[in-house]
C-alpha cells in the first residue's frame, strides 16, 4: 500500500504566497511575530522587502494592511485565526470589511486541531465571526491542492477574503486532474441516495472515509466538499437537501454560526430538511495531540461515522 | 496663502460644521470646531491634492482618525470644491453619502473610512510605508483626537511608525483637552503626550494648533525632517469661535436647536467681521 501524501495547509499557504510573489509584485505579506508557524518564513526569504514583520501587534497590522491597499499592494495578513478574527475582529470589521478593501486575512492554526497549545489558541468562533461582516468571502480548504488554489483564487478576487488553514498535516485528496477551484462552489466528492454530509476543511476527507464505513452498514452516504462557506453555495445544498432529505454538517468549530449555521439559515428559508450540526458543541477545546483531541470530539472518521449512524438509526 | 485669507476659511469652514451639524440634528461640532484651522491648513495650504483628481496615486493622503469630527472634514472638503457645499445640509440624513463619520467608498476626497477610535494612525502608517516601498514622495497626515490616543492600537502603530522610520508620516494630536466623560486628565490621563510620542522614536512638536502661523512652522519642519515621523501636538480650544461651545463637554457630540444655530452664526458673522477689518 502506498504511503498517504500529507500536508498541512497552512504550509500550502507559505508555498502559494512564494508562488504569487513571483507573479505578482503588489503582493505584500504581513506577520505578527508568527512567520515560522504560519508558514510565511518562506516568503520572507524569497521576498524580504515585501514581508513586513509587524510585531506581536495584530489590531495594527490589520490596520497598516488596509493603508497598503488604498495604495495598490494586495496585503495577506498572517497570524493565528485565533488572533486575525477573534483579537482584530474590529479592526478587520471597519478598517477592511466596511470599506471592502482588497485585503487577505490568512488564518492559521483554527480549530481544535492546534493541539496541544489547547482552548486559548484553538478558535472555534472565526468563521461565525468573518461571515457575519457584509461582502467577507470565507473560504476552508480540505487540503493542500485546495489551499493553495484557495490563495490564488482570493489574490485574483478584488475584496476581503478570510482564509482558514490548519496546524494538523492532513491527507491530500485533490490531486486528480480535473480539480477545479472555484470560490462558491461546492464539490461533490461522492453520490449517495440516503443523506447528505456536507464537510469543510480537515473534516472533508474524514467524512469521505466515515461514508465508507458507512456504506457497510448500508447506509448510503453523499459527500460534499463545502470549501466556500461564504458565499455558500445555496444552489448545491439545496439540491442535495431535495435528492436526499437528510443533511448533515461536518466542520472543525463550534456548531453556532459555523458551516452549520450557514447551511441551517440557508435550509430552513429555501427547503426545510431535517439537519444535524457535527461539530464543536459549544464548549472550549482543550490540551492534547490534535489528532487524540479529534477522536475525543468525535470529528474523525470514526466519531462522524457513529453520530450517523445514532441519528439514522 | 496668506494668514488672513487661511482664516477667511476656516471661517467658512467652522460655518459649514454649524450648518450640517444643525441640519443633522446630531453630531459632533466641539472637536470639529477645534480642529478647524488644521484641517483648512491641510487642504489648502500643506497637502498635495487636486479635488478634480480625488484618487491620484501620486497625492498626499489624509486620515481623521478622530472620525467622529466628519462635520469639520467634510465641510473642509466641501469649500476646497471637493463637492457643493449645499450638500452639507444633508449630513448625517438617510440616504446621503455625508455619512456620520467619514466613509471613503461614497464620499470624494475621503482617503480612509475611520470613526472607530484607534484605527487611523494604522491605517496611516499603511499608506506611509507604501509610499516607501514605492518609492513615491507623498505624504501621510492623520488627524487624531487627544481621547483617542487612550486606545492601545495608537501606540501599537506609533511602535511600527518609528521603528520602520516613516519620515513620510506626519501625526497630528489636537489636543483640546475634552472627552465625552470631561477633561482627558481627569478621565484616564494619556499626559505627557509628547514625551510618549518621543518615546516611540517620533519628532515632537507642541504648538498652538489654532495659531496658522504655527501650524504653518510645524508642517515646515516635518517635512524636514529625516528618519522619524513627526507627531504634532496641537493644543486647541474645542467649540473654537462659538460662545457657548468652547471649552465645554456638553458640546463634544450635540447638535445646536433653532435658537442656538442663531446664536453661533451671530458669533462666527462676528469673527468675519472682525478679520475684515484687519
Amino acid at each position: 500500500m502506498s504511503e498517504v501524501k500529507k500536508a498541512a495547509t497552512r504550509e500550502s499557504y507559505g508555498n502559494a504566497l512564494v508562488e504569487l510573489g513571483e507573479e505578482h509584485e503588489d503582493l505584500i505579506v504581513l506577520d505578527a511575530d508568527l512567520a515560522a508557524a504560519t508558514k510565511t518564513g518562506v516568503f520572507r526569504r524569497a521576498f524580504p522587502d515585501r514581508h513586513i514583520d509587524c510585531g506581536i501587534a495584530e489590531a495594527n497590522m490589520t490596520g497598516v494592511a488596509a493603508g497598503l491597499s488604498t495604495c495598490g499592494f494586495v496585503p495577506f495578513i498572517s497570524t493565528f485565526a485565533m488572533f486575525a478574527a477573534g483579537r482584530s475582529y474590529e479592526q478587520v470589521r471597519n478598517s477592511i470589511g466596511y470599506p471592502h478593501l482588497n485585503v487577505k486575512i490568512g488564518a492559521t492554526h483554527a480549530g481544535i486541531s492546534v493541539g496541544e497549545d489547547g482552548a486559548s489558541h484553538q478558535c472555534l468562533e472565526d468563521i461565525a465571526l468573518m461571515r457575519a461582516i457584509p461582502g467577507m468571502v470565507v473560504i476552508n480548504p480540505s487540503d493542500d491542492v485546495e489551499a493553495r488554489a484557495a490563495v490564488r483564487a482570493a489574490y485574483e478576487y478584488e475584496g476581503p477574503v478570510y482564509l482558514r488553514f490548519g496546524r494538523l498535516a492532513i491527507p491530500v485528496m485533490n490531486d486528480g486532474p480535473d480539480y477545479r477551484f472555484e470560490i462558491g462552489k461546492g464539490v461533490v466528492l461522492r453520490e449517495g441516495k440516503d443523506l447528505t454530509i456536507l464537510a469543510t476543511g480537515l473534516c472533508v476527507h474524514e467524512s469521505v472515509l466515515a461514508a465508507e464505513q458507512l456504506a457497510e452498514n448500508g447506509i448510503d452516504a453523499q459527500v460534499i466538499n463545502i470549501h466556500t462557506i461564504k458565499p455558500l453555495d445555496e444552489e448545491l445544498v439545496i439540491k442535495a437537501a431535495k435528492q436526499t432529505g437528510r443533511i448533515f454538517t461536518v466542520e472543525e468549530h463550534s456548531i453556532i454560526g459555523g458551516l452549520g449555521g450557514a447551511v441551517a439559515e440557508a435550509l430552513s428559508e429555501k427547503c426545510p430538511t431535517k439537519l444535524t450540526r457535527i461539530g464543536v458543541n459549544d464548549v472550549f477545546g482543550e490540551s492534547g495531540p490534535a489528532k487524540e483531541l479529534l477522536h475525543k470530539y468525535k470529528l474523525d472518521a470514526d466519531g462522524i461515522a457513529e453520530r450517523i449512524r445514532e441519528e439514522m438509526s | 496663502m496668506t494668514d488672513l485669507e487661511l482664516k477667511q476659511a476656516a471661517l467658512s469652514v467652522r460655518k459649514g460644521i454649524i450648518d450640517g451639524v444643525h441640519s443633522a440634528k446630531a453630531g459632533h461640532p466641539g472637536g470639529s470646531l477645534s480642529a478647524a484651522e488644521l484641517f483648512t491648513y491641510l487642504y489648502f495650504e500643506e497637502m498635495n491634492i487636486d479635488p478634480k483628481n480625488p484618487k491620484d496615486p501620486d497625492r498626499d493622503r489624509f486620515v481623521l482618525s478622530k472620525g467622529h469630527t466628519a462635520p469639520g472634514l467634510y465641510s473642509t472638503l466641501a469649500n476646497r470644491g471637493y463637492f457643493p457645499v449645499e450638500d452639507l445640509l444633508t449630513l448625517r440624513h438617510t440616504g446621503s453619502y455625508l455619512q456620520g463619520h467619514p466613509d471613503m467608498k461614497h464620499i470624494p476626497g475621503v482617503d480612509m473610512s475611520s470613526g472607530s477610535l484607534g484605527q487611523g494612525l494604522s491605517a496611516a502608517a499603511g499608506m506611509a510605508l507604501a509610499g516607501k516601498l514605492k518609492k513615491k514622495d507623498y505624504r501621510v497626515y492623520v488627524l487624531c483626537g487627544d481621547g483617542e490616543i487612550e486606545e492601545g492600537q495608537i501606540w501599537e502603530a506609533a511602535m511600527f511608525s518609528g521603528f520602520r522610520k516613516l519620515d513620510n508620516l506626519c501625526v497630528i494630536v489636537d489636543n483640546n483637552n475634552l472627552q465625552i466623560d470631561g477633561p482627558i486628565d481627569q478621565v484616564c490621563s494619556p499626559y505627557p503626550i509628547d514625551k510618549k510620542f518621543e518615546s516611540f522614536n517620533f519628532h515632537v512638536i507642541n504648538i498652538d494648533g489654532n495659531d496658522f502661523g504655527e501650524i504653518r512652522r510645524a508642517f515646515e519642519e516635518a517635512r524636514q525632517t529625516k528618519d522619524k515621523p513627526t507627531a504634532i501636538i496641537a493644543h486647541t480650544l474645542k467649540g473654537k469661535d462659538v460662545s457657548f461651545m468652547e471649552n465645554s463637554v456638553d458640546w463634544h457630540g450635540k447638535a445646536p436647536n433653532d435658537e442656538e444655530y442663531k446664536i453661533a452664526m451671530e458669533d462666527l458673522r462676528k469673527v468675519g467681521e472682525a478679520l475684515c477689518q484687519k
